[in-house]
């Protein structure tokens, strides 16, 4: 599933066992999708020796606030994350 | 590895495996010393603080570099004789700061720094405390750094997780009108490019 630029999406707890580059302070989290770079092998799969195939990656951006609570309103921490990493927000 | 991914690695285990890596390789006769040497120096030579000094300068002195900087870096880089085509497909994105947001990057994972526009990175950015630090709480290690922003500028920082790297286009200092671009280069600091310095 794709997602649109500026779509509010969460992140998932963590896909599989092993390497993952959605940091743990990140799962789980509400964010909005800022901008998609491209299509690169998953990293998930990659580091595994598995065939990677090729996933959207995107920059999401959270309200730190959403991420630690107390952080103050209008900062943001940003992340390149893959599509397996987000669903759709409910 | 450890369960705590890549904080506990032990360097000295690392590198014998490096060494190991490479003497089977040497054998195997799929490298040499000599080639592997001569990679390394082409990665290295080409990989300089001073390129990303002179991309800030530039975008200071001309708003059109700057707007083509911004929205796509590695083009932007090749206009002014910086070519990272061995880089691909990693890409470098450059984020500005500006009177309303103060921009900080980080790798919490691991180390990812943008090596071909600041060369190697200093040892506190790789450090837990930095990584674990930066994106609990920017303002505090701002501080340490010496740098105090006004209350009301948000801060955003960005973890490079995956296969981007990003630099900081720091916001032209005052009464630095009559400056050419060498001039104006030099005022660059690495920090200022991580953004834990505000030029």
């Amino acid at each position: 599933m794709a997602f649109k630029i500026g779509e509010r999406v969460r992140t998932r707890a963590q896909v599989a066992d092993g390497h993952t580059r959605l940091p743990a302070y990140l799962q789980r989290r509400p964010g909005v999708v800022a901008s998609l770079l491209g299509e690169f092998p998953f990293a998930d799969k990659r580091a595994s020796g598995l065939d990677a195939p090729k996933e959207r990656l995107y920059t999401v951006r959270f309200a730190a606030c959403e991420v630690w609570s107390g952080a103050p309103d209008g900062d943001t921490i940003a992340a390149d994350l893959f599509e397996a990493y987000l669903e759709p927000a409910s | 590895m450890s369960a705590h991914g890549h904080a506990h690695v032990d360097n000295a285990a690392i590198s014998n495996r490096v060494k190991m890596l490479v003497a089977r390789l040497e054998r195997a006769a799929l490298t040499s010393e000599a080639e592997l040497d001569e990679l390394i120096e082409l990665f290295l030579r080409s990989a300089r603080k001073e390129n990303g000094y002179r991309a800030v300068a530039r975008a200071w002195l001309d708003s059109g570099y700057k707007a083509r900087l911004l929205a796509d870096a590695s083009a932007a880089l090749a206009e002014i004789g910086i070519d990272l085509s061995h880089w691909s497909p990693v890409k470098l994105r450059v984020v500005e700061n500006t009177e309303e947001t103060h921009n900080i990057i980080v790798c919490t994972l691991c180390s990812c720094y943008p090596i071909a526009l600041l060369g190697p990175s200093p040892k506190w950015y790789k450090s837990e405390a930095y990584r674990a630090r930066v994106v609990r709480d920017p303002r505090s290690v701002l501080a340490e750094f010496g740098v105090t922003l006004p209350p009301e500028r948000s801060i955003a920082v960005w973890d490079s997780t995956a296969e981007a790297r990003y630099m900081v286009l720091p916001q032209r200092p005052p009464n630095t009108n009559d400056l050419e671009e060498t001039a104006l280069a030099s005022l660059v600091t690495r920090d200022g490019l991580i953004g834990a310095a505000l030029v």
